[in-house]
């Protein structure tokens, strides 16, 4: 996702300024991602060049509202009609560190799993309580919240198969090792 | 039943404790020096790979299997130098179960189903069904005093063996997967419903496989081969946490 979708799609709401953009941004995100206005004024005026927004008059302030144009409103259909491709998103570190992790001499693997499967259910028992306290009336704030305990959760499942994994790998191991050497190891190397 | 006075005594006390089944080369060690406290107030998660304890810790702690070292103490008895009778006292008034299949009993209504550890406890039929009818006002199952459980819903039918489980003065909740047999968003009421008996001054140890429902516990611990080889619980504010940004 880019920050310009997700301005044209409060600006479909009202006209904005700036400002305002960002703590609309801030409230329906619940703040899971924290933009600056800076930000949303170098997105501001990519979107004017490209014609997806228009600016009206200051006002005695000295702000300026932004409309979405018709064009605009093309494009954030054309978002919302896109579904998100896993390839798109940033490369997962947490995958890419146990790629490494099972093929660097000395790591203890289980040990990775386990810190990270902690901190994950950390961070759940932190949003479930956020959930616990929020308004269930407030829908987005709610989707987004579920969205991130699924993440949450489909990361720990992962975790339980990676170990899984391990434990298969390292009793194969055991097994060939055993045939011609008495004294096995049940480490977690590949 | 909701006056829960905070005390400093735990729910459940896990001291040092093992559990061996079989004996010489068959012998499987289930659990091996575990310790567990669990506070009033408290929803501890229990989780680990199948085989590493997590249904031989909550039948210890529900006195329904005998250490083989070590202790268990229940808001301060100590089971294992208990009679019979009297082991089979704290398991009905102190000890309430939650299990995956609910176990209520078909031919029973709800308020029967719920009324049923007080009336084996000699309590009158009466008071019996009126503390009944109170859990299950609780569990937010008013109306529904007098159905069979194959007329409810099956997340309706676990909040009738919740009912059942905090009827009376249970204070110690075990819960055994208790959200297995049911979607995932009757899975959460059920938790929540769990959170707030605890948020009361009820204790549970609540074994789980699913991180969304172990989210609900203050602390989560980690088995491993029959003891504890981790634990998460949160410090820092969820403001906090979400300040910082997620991954």
């Amino acid at each position: 996702m880019s920050i310009r979708h997700g301005l044209l799609a409060l600006l479909e709401r009202e006209p904005m300024y700036g400002y305002q953009l960002r703590s609309e941004f801030d409230t329906t995100t619940g703040s899971t991602w924290p933009l600056n206005v800076g930000q949303v004024y170098t997105t501001l005026a990519r979107l004017e060049r490209d014609g997806l927004v228009s600016p009206g008059e200051e006002d005695e302030e000295g702000r300026t509202r932004y409309a979405i144009t018709e064009a605009g409103r093309e494009e954030l259909q054309g978002w919302f009609a896109t579904p998100v491709i896993t390839a798109d998103r940033p490369r997962d570190e947490l995958a890419i560190k146990l790629a490494l992790a099972v093929t660097v001499p000395g790591v203890d693997v289980g040990a990775v799993i386990q810190r990270q499967r902690a901190a994950t259910i950390t961070a759940m028992q932190d949003l479930t309580r956020l959930k616990k306290g929020g308004d269930p009336e407030d829908l987005s704030w709610t989707l987004v919240l579920e969205s991130m305990r699924y993440q949450l959760e489909a990361e720990v499942r992962w975790l339980d198969h990676c170990e899984a994994a391990l434990a298969r790998a390292a009793a194969q191991r055991t097994r060939r090792d055993g045939a011609d050497n008495p004294t096995t190891t049940t480490g977690a190397r590949p | 039943m909701n006056d829960h006075v905070p005390s400093a005594v735990p729910a459940l006390e896990i001291i040092d404790v093992s559990r061996i089944h079989g004996r010489g080369d068959a012998a499987v060690h289930a659990l091996r020096g575990l310790h567990l406290t669990v506070m009033p107030g408290e929803l501890v998660a229990v989780m680990g790979p199948s085989g590493s304890g997590k249904s031989t810790l909550l039948n210890l702690a529900g006195g329904l299997d005998q250490a083989t070292a070590g202790r268990v103490r229940v808001q301060g008895e100590e089971l294992g130098s208990l009679s019979r009778s009297d082991l089979a006292r704290v398991r009905r008034r102190r000890v309430g179960y939650v299990f995956q299949d609910f176990n209520l009993i078909p031919s029973l209504t709800a308020a029967e189903n719920v009324a049923l550890p007080l009336e084996l406890d000699k309590v009158r039929t009466r008071t019996a069904m009126q503390q009944a009818r109170a859990a299950l006002d609780e569990v937010g199952l008013g109306g529904l005093y007098d159905r069979f459980p194959d007329d409810v819903s099956g997340g309706q039918q676990q909040r009738i063996a919740i009912a059942r489980a905090i009827v009376g003065e249970r204070t110690l909740i075990l819960a055994d997967e208790p959200t297995g047999a049911l979607d995932s968003e009757t899975g959460e009421q059920v938790l929540a419903l769990l959170r707030a008996r605890c948020d009361a001054g009820a204790a549970a140890l609540l074994v789980t496989h699913e991180a969304r429902h172990a989210g609900w516990a203050d602390r989560v611990v980690f088995l491993r081969d029959g003891a504890v080889v981790d634990e998460a619980g949160s410090t820092v504010s969820p403001e906090a946490f979400l300040s910082g940004g997620l991954r």
